[in-house]
């Protein structure tokens, strides 16, 4: 009910009572600013775990060979094995339908890439465009390898962001300049950020068949890369991708001549397994932050109710005497809470704005790798207010009735 | 429903077998121990007693601030008995009006806003009521000061505003608790002939009071000792002699 003269009524005592609205507004905005504060750290740790532990997709599965470590049929241990596209081709046809992304990887170090006159020696990968995925990279200029330049073998680079940076200052720049790398020419295509930092970023991904055509190494050694359609439940989640690296690791063995047993010579990691950890710690810390906050909502209501009692204590006499001039109770209580509410949400929105731009002026300016982009969601942050000015009006709700029953002529006795 | 006598339709107060007492611990103490009161329009009254007679009570009861234990009481032949808040709160606010010994003004609302109080819990316009608040506040002599706070008046300043403000609602009868308490006497005095002045105008008061001048400047005194009226006489009003 919008009533002009109420309001008249309110700004008067807000106006004339500046100290006691200054309180009331200093704690309740300081509530909030607190709470916007704390939310916003809880969620900037949370992004900063997140990105500490997940380099790569959190559901990775990656393959790799290495010497073997048992006699089999015959053969010697010791014996290198090297995965080859064969393999991986059989391994995708198999399991199309269950695959998610999935790239081959072919490293080679020991060549120099230069661009006039920076040049440096980095990790070149051969890869496929699902790549891109499968790191948990992004992209920051260009575009990643796609289907047509693995294909046809293009002479096409994705720099690292560090990579970027030596050779041409500004990353950006260097879409489409020709590059050397060992003495061939690539064309700069992209330019990518991984999270995992240093050892992710300081590579060059190029076309899987460009490089192992280039250093005619087709059936070389490569790593394999997978992730599974997702799966919701993370018991579920387990246990498909353990089946599927265990068959898969089988399959390979067998091609290998490996002995069943052997524990070197194929081996796969599989990030589920690991993922379980980070749930459970972003999960413990979403609860501990949540727990804080809904503490400190508790002592902002208990505060609010506080001050919302001293309020009308202090207006006694005051309410006694608009009494004795014929104020209805009800007119008693709404004049109160009225004004309550008022001052609890103006000072509530300031306090949020504040928390807004100390969370924005600061979030940019953290260093450390734990918190990261403290925000808060907007709506979470209004949600806050409104549920402390309804508390807050609901504590203040009991006082004012209190007061509205005080009989005037005990509000009015003299000392 | 009920029968009244002719001298109570006449009343615009009228009280019979009054009691009240005040529970002081396991004690109950015995207040007011059988009153039997009236008062017709236009009256001027005055009641007197030390302090313990219950003069105070009385007036609070009539002022419907309190509640009698026992014995009935008419306002305006309206029967004034177990009223909840709301019906209480109006019947104070369109019959009574209150001047108290302490003022009672809100001390952060200017003269012409505590004045024009009671008509904002009337629903009056807020034009209106400035309007009809600076009226009585001329009638009282403060029309310059309606914008000051009252801790810009002087006592007598501010018991003029009260009075102002107690007429706001033009109400049938004004209550007044030890009005010039608070004052010194040549300002009591100023009070008082404003007071007379309003009575000649045809409103009903009823003062309470502890001082024989202010007593002798009313019209009936009235006088009490332990909860029971022991004297009640018309008396001849004197006007106070201000510029003597």
């Amino acid at each position: 009910m919008f009533n002009i003269d109420r309001w008249q009524e309110i700004f008067e005592a807000i106006s004339k009572n500046k100290l006691r609205t200054f309180l009331t507004g200093v704690s309740v905005g300081s509530g909030i600013f607190i709470l916007i504060i704390l939310l916003g750290i809880a969620s900037g740790f949370k992004n900063g775990t997140e990105h500490q532990f997940s380099r790569d997709a959190s559901t990775l599965i990656e393959f790799w060979s290495n010497r073997t470590s048992k006699e089999y049929n015959g053969m010697n241990s010791g014996r290198r094995i090297k995965m080859d596209i064969y393999d991986y081709d059989i391994i995708t046809k198999q399991y199309k339908d269950v695959l998610e992304y999935e790239a081959a990887g072919f490293s080679k170090g020991n060549l120099t890439t230069s661009y006039e006159s920076e040049s440096g020696t980095y990790r070149l990968v051969g890869t496929m465009p699902d790549r891109l995925f499968l790191e948990n990279a992004t992209l920051v200029a260009g575009r990643f390898l796609n289907q047509r330049d693995y294909e046809a073998s293009l002479k096409v680079a994705v720099l690292g962001i560090p990579v970027a940076e030596d050779l041409f200052k500004e990353p950006e720049s260097g879409i489409g300049k020709i590059i050397s790398i060992g003495k061939i020419q690539y064309k700069v295509i992209g330019v990518f950020q991984d999270i995992g930092g240093e050892r992710d970023e300081a590579r060059i991904y190029l076309p899987h068949t460009t490089l192992t055509t280039l250093y005619n190494t087709t059936n070389s050694g490569s790593s394999f890369l997978f992730t599974l359609n997702p799966i919701a439940n993370y018991d579920l989640a387990l246990a498909q991708t353990e089946a599927f690296a265990k068959q898969v690791k089988e399959k390979l063995q067998k091609r290998h001549k490996v002995h069943p047993d052997d524990l070197t010579a194929i081996r796969y990691n599989n990030a589920v397994e690991n993922s379980k950890d980070i749930y459970m710690l972003i999960l413990g810390m979403n609860l501990f932050f949540w727990m804080i906050g809904i503490l400190t909502l508790i002592a902002g209501i208990v505060g609010v109710g506080n001050i919302m009692l001293i309020i009308v204590k202090e207006r006694t006499k005051e309410i006694g005497i608009r009494k004795a001039l014929g104020a209805q109770p009800k007119a008693i209580v709404a004049m109160v809470l009225h004004e309550a509410i008022f001052i609890t949400s103006i000072s509530g929105m300031i306090g949020l704005l504040l928390g807004f731009v100390v969370l924005e002026i600061i979030g940019g300016q953290i260093q450390t790798e734990f918190i990261l982009n403290p925000k808060v969601n907007f709506s979470i942050a209004i949600s806050t207010v409104i549920l402390l000015v309804i508390s807050g009006a609901v504590a203040g709700y009991f006082p004012a009735k209190y007061a509205s029953k005080i009989k005037p002529i005990i509000a009015l006795r003299d000392e | 429903m009920l029968k009244y006598t002719n001298e109570q339709i006449a009343a615009m107060i009228a009280i019979q077998n009054l009691h009240k007492s005040y529970q002081i611990g396991s004690n109950s103490l015995p207040v007011l121990k059988g009153i039997d009161f009236n008062v017709k329009e236009g009256e001027m009254v005055s009641i007197m007693g030390s302090s313990g007679s219950g003069k105070s009570t009385l007036l609070n009861i009539i002022g419907i601030l309190d509640e009698a234990d026992e014995g009935s009481y008419h306002l305006d032949n309206i029967e004034v008995k177990n009223l909840n808040e709301k019906i209480a709160a109006k019947y104070r606010n369109k019959f009574l009006g209150f001047i108290f010994q302490s003022f009672n003004l809100i001390n952060y609302k200017t003269a012409v806003d505590n004045v024009s109080l009671p008509l904002y819990y009337q629903g009056v316009s807020r034009k209106e009521r400035e309007e009809r608040a600076l009226f009585y506040l001329e009638k009282v002599g403060l029309a310059d000061w309606s914008k000051h706070l009252p801790s810009e008046l002087s006592g007598g300043q501010k018991q003029r505003v009260a009075i102002a403000r107690a007429l706001a609602s033009d109400p049938k009868v004004l209550l007044a608790d030890e009005p010039t308490g608070a004052l010194d006497t040549k300002t009591s005095y100023g009070v008082m002939e404003l007071l007379q002045q309003i009575n000649d105008e045809g409103k009903t008061l009823i003062i309470v009071t502890h001082e024989p001048d202010i007593a002798a400047m009313t019209k009936r005194n009235v006088e009490l000792k332990d909860g029971l009226i022991i004297g009640d006489t018309i008396i001849n009003q004197v006007r106070p002699q201000l510029h003597v």
